[in-house]
């Protein structure tokens, strides 16, 4: 079996995947997802005809069972108070979160 | 005589009407049963397991007595003033814990919902209710549904199997199967994305029916792979499955991928037997591909033989009953279903978990942070589990530019030909014309709690034979047909083509008629026993 997912790769993904990891969740991780990528390589070597189209949803959406576009009309939320008291901060009509990194370009 | 909450939402809403039992009641036997069988709730902080946790069920997070007792007596109320109180009146159910109910904790299992209160309902929870029926509690399941057996919840004690307590119940609708078993329910709500209505059903010995991709609003309902998830019925019965079904289905002005479709008329046709239907059965569906751990290659073996046996009996009684059986038809990309799940529910599953940041609602981390940057990632690594986790890894990985021609666009596109295994099967006009094709639901029984957790290609085989309904979004159904030899229940599968509800309904009821007076349908599950 082969490791086509190194460290550095893996790194790469939990930095954009927005995770800290401790040394025995990484090294976890990492082999799960080496397991799964050879399983995957299965799908690879599938030899497919030229003209099979990809489907994004196994069942097709005939206009006569699509559902019709709703009316483009605001209709306001009975409870919106419910909706804010979800925030872990919030203050004055505000939602805080820690500084927003930013740079300031010359 | 048979306690209140062992009787089927069928029974309960006759006896409810003629005014023999209150609702109140009906919610009094059940909340009974869920003191004796299901020990204490899945929670954050669990502490060590004890010898008594060992012998519940723990199939809920979240118990709402209050608020059941309030819509309990609401149906009286509606009952005593003349008032219809709908078709389901006073029917007891569970939810599983990703259905977002008004005011109730919604936790996906997970912690980075710690805290959530849902604001609003989801359809399918609405319509049962506006149905009558009396919502219990919201049961466990695998964190985010990411798994096959609920053992990745990060709310602990997770369930056990009702039939036996070592076994896991299955997954993710795990509580749900559980709690239908052991009578704290008479049905529940699920979701199957790759068999997670079925596969729990089968396991728990119940009946499990994940209907056609947009057949039940997703409304509400917190999503793992968008184009795969369904919400569906777990009952006791085949009847109770038609009922629960009816109350739900239908479009809905909440979600797009709703079918413009009206419920069909899934009670009307449920007793009118199997005479001159073709059903198939397919050796792709009696072998099952397994990946070798050592070698990185497959090796194909036969199920079981006391599975196949079982669908070959059952495929003989229908027989029997005038239904003619279609043997050998191919389904040759059954075998790629799990490599293409592993692809599409993972970009999927990525894309839909990256709303969790700490910002509008659930977890935020405690610790001291320097920007919102390190608040994200202190709050997403303590937040999700390993499952979830794994999940998004891949799916970013999977779908990153220089790999999705590759491995994304590969697997949808293999997701064609396993629709069109089954268009060949089904096409009214094509060599098979079958109504139904009839397989095992699971390779296995339920299997030991930690045998297969932390392996995720494992654990993910368990739902080979489910997994390609999903990709092709057709229906498909799980019903009890017996126990194995190590005394747990084996289910048989109907899937049929788009839109199929009422036919395979039909089916499955003439299988349970046939079945009806055979001494396995007599057996109590071993947590019922055993807490008396």
């Amino acid at each position: 079996m082969t490791e086509q997912i190194d460290r550095d790769a893996f790194n790469h993904l939990v930095s954009l995947a927005a995770f800290e990891l401790d040394e025995e969740q990484a090294r976890y991780l990492q082999r799960e997802m080496n397991n799964q990528l050879n399983v995957i390589d299965e799908l690879v070597a599938i030899p497919l005809e030229g003209n099979v189209p990809p489907a994004s949803h196994g069942v097709p959406y005939p206009p006569e069972v699509s559902a019709t576009p709703r009316e483009d009309k605001w209709i306001p939320f009975d409870h919106p108070e419910d909706i804010l008291a979800q925030v872990p901060q919030f203050e004055d009509g505000y939602i805080i979160v820690p500084d927003i990194p930013h740079q300031t370009l010359e | 005589m048979t306690e209140i909450c062992n009787l089927s939402a069928r029974d309960l809403v006759a006896a409810l009407k003629k005014r023999q039992i209150s609702a109140l009641e009906i919610l009094e036997s059940t909340l009974q049963r869920i003191a004796q069988v299901d020990g204490r709730p899945g929670t954050l902080n669990p502490g060590e397991q004890t010898t008594e946790d060992a012998q519940r069920v723990h199939a809920f997070i979240t118990l709402t007595s209050q608020r059941a007792r309030t819509k309990a007596e609401e149906v009286d109320r509606k009952l005593a003033a003349g008032i219809d109180p709908g078709p389901l009146a006073g029917v007891p159910f569970t939810a599983k814990d990703v259905f977002c109910v008004s005011g109730t904790p919604t936790t996906a299992a997970s912690r980075i919902l710690s805290g959530f209160s849902a604001p609003y309902t989801a359809t399918p929870v609405a319509r049962w209710e506006a149905a009558g029926a009396v919502m219990i509690g919201k049961v466990n399941l695998d964190e985010f549904t990411h798994g096959s057996s609920t053992e990745s919840s990060a709310f602990q004690p997770s369930t056990r199997n009702p039939w036996d307590l070592t076994r896991v119940p299955g997954g993710s609708s795990g509580g749900s199967a559980a709690s239908v078993a052991a009578g704290e329910s008479a049905l529940s709500l699920g979701t199957d994305t790759a068999g997670s209505i079925r596969q729990p059903a089968a396991f728990c010995g119940v009946v499990g029916f994940k209907p056609t991709y947009g057949r039940v609003s997703r409304y509400g309902m917190i999503a793992f792979g968008s184009s795969l998830d369904c919400p569906g019925p777990l009952t006791r019965t085949v009847t109770d499955a038609a009922l629960a079904l009816q109350a739900m289905a239908g479009p809905d002005s909440h979600d797009a991928t709703a079918a413009n479709l009206p419920a069909g008329e899934y009670l009307d046709r449920l007793e009118n037997g199997v005479k001159g239907m073709r059903i198939g059965l397919s050796p792709d569906y009696f072998r099952i591909t397994f990946p070798d751990p050592e070698t990185g290659g497959y090796e194909q073996r036969p199920v079981p033989a006391e599975f196949e046996d079982t669908v070959r009996q059952a495929a003989g009684l229908l027989k029997s009953m005038g239904a003619e059986i279609i043997e050998d038809v191919p389904m040759p990309n059954t075998r790629y279903g799990i490599p293409a799940f592993f692809v599409i529910s993972r970009v999927e599953a990525a894309s839909n978990l990256h709303r969790y940041d700490g910002v509008k609602y659930g977890y935020r981390t405690d610790q001291p942070v320097q920007d919102l940057r390190e608040m994200y990632r202190k709050t997403r690594a303590a937040g999700f589990g390993l499952q979830p986790k794994l999940r998004i890894l891949m799916g970013m990985y999977v779908s990153a530019a220089q790999y999705s021609a590759q491995y994304y666009q590969q697997a949808l596109r293999v997701r064609t030909m396993i629709r069109r295994d089954f268009e060949q099967a089904f096409d009214p006009a094509g060599k098979y014309r079958l109504q139904a094709l009839l397989t095992p639901t699971t390779p296995t029984t339920a299997f030991p709690i930690g045998a297969v957790y932390g392996n995720s290609v494992l654990m993910q085989y368990a739902d080979q034979l489910t997994v390609p309904a999903n990709h092709a979004g057709i229906p498909g159904i799980s019903i009890p047909a017996g126990f194995a030899q190590d005394g747990l229940p084996i289910g048989i599968q109907f899937l049929g083509p788009d839109f199929s509800e009422a036919a395979l309904l039909q089916i499955s009821r003439a299988y349970e008629i046939a079945t009806e007076q055979e001494g396995w349908r007599q057996k109590i599950p071993q947590a019922v026993q055993q807490n008396p």
